[in-house]
């Protein structure tokens, strides 16, 4: 790879097609006569539905069916204990019964003409229910009866801790977030025949195939999922959820096209959440900080439909040295919807008490937090018996990098004593990292006699830039211009490709991309050989001569190996001498499984966070931000500066502002809106920065390249607020930071 | 939504006879109808009468018409240069897109952003008179710590209103019995034992304009909004304060709240505090203490009083420092 494409800040290949309008998502396909479904929703967090009335509503103009438990087809359970590719967000198909398990269920759905005539109807269809308390928080849930789902021991932490001089023994709290990606889930269902055409928003098209072949009671090869652009994901659209089952239920039920847009409203509740953690940390460590002890005890809700586990104990065994840790979590039901992944699950949960902890010894001990890290830092992953080499990890580089650019040695650490004019300045730090996967993928590309070339894939791109990344493999490996190259993807026709989550899917298809356009030059090269009339035909004289001369394909062209390819010949022309239209070439690639027994393969980054206080008027903001990741080698720098970049803004809302507030009275997400559900907006983001330590990690594909979707959300809550108790002394265990918990324990008064 | 009949009015007479809920930006009227909280039988669109027009008056004051946009009176360059505090506090709110949209007619009738009261689910006084307020045992955060009761803690949530409170304007109304001026301050109603009403304004009336008087020279304003983040969000205290010192002392003050109350909280207790004292920081502190004397928390927004006094002190400190 010389004066390579890879690692090049490539402009998004789909990024004219989105800002011009051009991009279809799913909301926006409408076949002819197509009609529209309009959900109708429990307003009470338990208890059964005594009566549904729905005459009024089927007498309202346009009204073609009003579908509930009591009139709907069957729907079937997904096999997803017994098959890989069928897993739902919620296994409990939509109608199964009359029981309401959480606000938000679905318990109609009215089809119409228009939208405004199936929303109109829907407010007219009136719900009876009996219900019951409802459960939200884990002070009011019932202790749980079953032992922790999830537990990890190595040494004897509680023995270990009893004995540490030095202890910190505190809880955290983050509350539910949403995902609340801008473009809303949708479902366009088509049915022709026994066949069934989703136009969907999904992170996994085959996934999404196969969960609906299997709800739906029809074979896999009658269904086609096609999700060419997603309007944001963040782990909400990698589960098919129950809207995309009653869109198909009421396109057969009414015999025409159906178009299901989830309201809002339902994006709270129905498409999953980050669910809220209580997480109990202990601390034991020697007075110059070596760790000695670290217990890690969570409790994680789950809905009463479905068992959702994220692990946010994992990394507690694995980021630092140390001897003795014992981590367990437990799974407690509630009445709310089923949670689901969202960016980083488990990691970003579990870093913030295990992070926050760190920052609480090294106040404790009148230590610098960075060097705090360096001295437990992990040269091995420990959580192994015996502990397992890293495919590659660069953290210390991370740190170094990160405190220089920061400026990091200028930090002085007494509580408010860094000034900027009137205000005061806190700095704080946290580590960062994900665990890199890779899985198997199928990718065909082929080479035109008009010079162009296509790549195609049943993954998909949710905004990260996989569209791109497909192209820049091409280009690299042919030479052909980008412009040239038509990249296919979200199509569950396609060959077989990952779903779009946990930052696997470029390290997942790059190997795959690479060797099917391998392929598809071998096949002209056989081509351009075997032709009569091609430059590289050797003719009868040559049949004694022994192996034909080696030929290679650069910058679009097929030439001699041994001399430049300017004296050789574009590819469509070898294509076209031979009377053909294209060449292609599938290739199926997966991790060797050896390796995944050798090396423990993560993600490792540093961040900092800068907030400044004024406490004349309680005013808190984020002032500055600096991240520096270990992926491997980046595939492009402009996408994957963009997803760091963009994970920040997104730690910003969950250290600041985001948390979903449920009523405990009837379960209801009461600030289930994009005006009371806080994230960050423009004027809330300051100048963030973003540095890439590039070693590749050639252990994990040929391209040395991890994935960086998640990790950059991962310790930006814990800096957030250690950045917090450096300028204002209040340290924030519950997630968000309130002016209200700043003004109640801050050291400084009115200015 | 519910299906209703929708008209234009061309003059101000005929949306009078029309007896109908008035269309001016919808940021609200929409958005509410969408939920079904406010279920107009007739709508009439008034976008298309002439009160669209900031004009100076003789008197040196200003008169806004009441279907100005909130863009275009927060960048008219007297409302900039003189009335400063109003064309900060419109800023302040919502988003670009909404204030585009958004009139000044229709931003004095805002409706809250109680969460109880968007949702037809829950009990709500203001929405169904007598049905109980679900707010008083709920999430109340974001609710009033000023002139509440027993049947409504909702915030009233306009910027605008309490910078044109700061500043004693006028709202003028053509109705069934003729044209009238109402002085903002006895615009707005506390909501008692009536929450539904929340303005004097009768059935069929319209708000044509709002008159601001004219400032004496050298006087000061500004608008500072407190809230969680830095933009598109409700206040949770927010503090207008007009303001004229001569040597030192503080010879006229006008000081609203918003974020805070039920209505756009007009503070004489710290008008009072200030006029005729020392621009000095203990004054500043006396005239906060004074404004919240009266503030009754709930069980989530207690921290809202001293929110609402580190504001007022903050703003007066602002104005004031190189008087």
């Amino acid at each position: 790879m010389s004066t390579s494409i890879i690692g090049a800040p490539v402009t998004r290949v789909d990024g004219r097609a989105k800002v011009t309008g051009a991009a279809q998502y799913a909301v926006d396909h409408s076949p002819s006569n197509v009609a529209f479904g309009y959900p109708v929703w429990s307003t009470i967090g338990n208890g059964r539905i005594a009566n549904i009335d729905t005459s009024a509503a089927e007498r309202m103009p346009g009204v073609l069916a009003v579908l509930h438990h009591g009139n709907a087809d069957p729907l079937f359970r997904p096999a997803e204990r017994f098959e890989p590719y069928s897993r739902a967000g919620e296994v409990r198909p939509p109608f199964e019964d009359d029981q309401v398990y959480y606000y938000g269920q679905y318990v109609a759905l009215v089809v119409a003409n228009t939208f405004e005539q199936a929303q109109a109807a829907a407010s007219a269809v009136r719900v009876e229910y009996q219900p019951r308390p409802s459960v939200v928080t884990l002070a009011a849930a019932p202790a749980p009866q079953q032992p922790p789902l999830l537990h990890y021991l190595r040494g004897n932490a509680v023995q270990a801790f009893d004995r540490a001089p030095v202890r910190i023994d505190q809880t955290y709290e983050i509350p539910t977030e949403t995902h609340n990606p801008m473009e809303l889930h949708a479902t366009t269902a088509v049915w022709d025949g026994d066949r069934l055409t989703l136009y969907e928003s999904s992170q996994g098209v085959v996934n999404h195939q196969h969960v609906m072949s299997e709800m739906m009671g029809i074979p896999v090869d009658r269904v086609t999922v096609l999700s060419p652009y997603i309007g944001s994901g963040f782990g909400g659209k990698l589960f098919p959820w129950p809207h995309s089952m009653l869109a198909a239920m009421a396109a057969r039920r009414v015999q025409r096209p159906v178009k299901v847009q989830v309201p809002r409203d339902l994006m709270f509740t129905t498409v999953g959440h980050r669910p809220l953690t209580h997480q109990h940390v202990r601390i034991g460590a020697t007075q110059d900080g070596k760790l000695l002890s670290i217990e890690h005890d969570v409790q994680q809700p789950t809905s009463l439909v479905d068992t959702f586990v994220e692990n946010c104990i994992g990394v507690t065994s694995m980021l630092y040295s140390c001897p003795n840790v014992g981590t367990q979590q437990q799974l407690i039901p509630m009445n709310i919807g089923t949670p689901t992944p969202m960016r980083g699950p488990g990691i970003v949960s579990g870093l913030f008490p295990l992070e926050s902890a760190l920052d609480e010894l090294a106040v404790q001990l009148k230590m610098d937090p960075l060097d705090l890290r360096l001295k437990n830092y992990a040269e091995q992953d420990e959580s192994y018996d015996p502990p397992r080499p890293f495919s590659s990890k660069r953290l210390r580089e991370c740190y170094q990098a990160g405190a220089e650019k920061w400026g990091w040695s200028r930090r002085t650490p007494q509580v408010g004593s860094m000034r900027r004019g009137n205000e005061i300045v806190g700095w704080g730090m946290a580590t960062a990292t994900w665990h890199a996967g890779r899985g198997s993928a199928t990718v065909r590309v082929r080479l035109n006699a008009d010079g162009t070339a296509r790549a195609s894939c049943a993954t998909q791109d949710i905004g990260t830039g996989t569209y791109t990344v497909f192209a820049q493999v091409v280009a690299e490996k042919t030479g052909i211009p980008i412009d040239k190259i038509e990249v296919v993807l979200g199509d569950s026709s396609l060959p077989d490709g990952p779903t779009s989550g946990g930052s696997t899917a470029t390290a997942t298809v790059l190997p795959a991309v690479d060797q099917a356009t391998q392929g598809a030059i071998g096949r002209v090269i056989a081509v351009a050989q075997q032709t009569p009339g091609s430059p590289f035909y050797p003719g009868d004289h040559a049949q004694t001569a022994g192996d034909p001369p080696k030929l290679a394909m650069t910058a679009g062209r097929i030439h001699l190996a041994d001399r430049p390819p300017e004296s050789g010949v574009p590819f469509g022309e070898i294509i076209a001498g031979a009377r053909l239209a294209a060449l292609d070439a599938e290739a199926r690639t997966a991790p060797d499984p050896r390796d995944e027994h050798r090396y423990s393969s993560h993600s490792f980054g540093a961040q900092f966070i800068e907030v400044t206080w004024d406490p004349g008027i309680a005013r808190l903001r984020v002032s500055r931000g600096l991240t520096v990741i270990d992926a491997g080698r980046i595939i492009n720098q402009k996408t994957g500066r963009n997803q760091i970049l963009g994970a920040v803004v997104m730690g910003i809302g969950m250290g600041i502002f985001e948390e979903t507030l449920y009523d405990p009275r009837n379960a209801k997400p009461l600030n289930n809106n994009y005006s009371d559900y806080l994230v960050a907006t423009n004027a809330d983001v300051p100048d963030l920065d973003c540095i890439f330590v590039e070693y590749p990690d050639l252990h994990l594909n040929e391209y040395g390249a991890r994935g960086i979707g998640e990790i950059g959300l991962a310790g930006v809550a814990p800096a957030l607020t250690a950045a917090v108790y450096h300028a204002t002394g209040v340290r924030v265990r519950r997630l968000p930071v309130r002016v209200e918990n700043l003004m109640a324990g801050s050291q400084q008064k009115i200015a | 939504m519910q299906v209703f009949r929708y008209s234009q009015a061309r003059t101000v007479e005929g949306a009078v006879r029309a007896n109908g809920t008035f269309l001016a930006g919808g940021t609200t009227l929409v958005d509410l109808m969408k939920l079904n909280v406010l279920q107009p039988p007739a709508v009439i669109d008034i976008n298309g009468l002439p009160l669209d027009r900031v004009e100076s008056l003789p008197n040196g004051g200003l008169r806004i018409g009441a279907l100005v946009r909130n863009s275009d009176l927060a960048w008219n360059e007297t409302v900039k240069e003189k009335y400063t505090v109003l064309s900060e506090a419109l800023l302040s709110g919502a988003s670009p897109q909404l204030r585009n949209m958004a009139t000044t007619g229709g931003n004095l009738l805002q409706k809250t952003r109680c969460y109880y009261y968007r949702d037809t689910n829950y009990a709500c006084n203001k929405r169904q008179p007598g049905a109980g307020c679900s707010a008083l045992d709920g999430f109340n955060r974001i609710h009033a710590v000023l002139g509440g009761s027993d049947h409504c803690v909702a915030t009233h949530p306009s910027d605008m209103a309490v910078a044109m409170m700061a500043l004693e304007a006028t709202v003028h109304t053509q109705g069934p019995k003729g044209e009238r001026s109402i002085p903002l301050d006895e615009f707005y109603l506390v909501p008692g034992d009536t929450p539904e009403k929340e303005n004097v304004l009768v059935p069929g009336e319209i708000i044509t304009h709002v008159t601001l008087p004219p400032l004496a020279a050298g006087t000061r304003s500004h608008y500072l909004k407190l809230r969680d983040r830095a933009q598109y969000e409700f206040a949770l205290a927010s503090v207008a304060v007009v303001i004229q010192i001569s040597g030192g002392n503080i010879t006229r003050a006008r000081v609203a709240f918003g974020g805070v109350a039920t209505k756009p909280w007009r503070s004489r207790e710290a008008e009072r505090a200030l006029e005729g004292h020392a621009a000095t920081t203990e004054t500043f502190s006396r005239a906060s203490d004074a404004a919240m004397a009266g503030a009754k928390p709930l069980q989530y927004n207690g921290f809202k009083i001293e929110l609402a006094k580190r504001a007022l002190v903050r703003t007066l400190e602002t104005t004031t420092q190189t008087a």
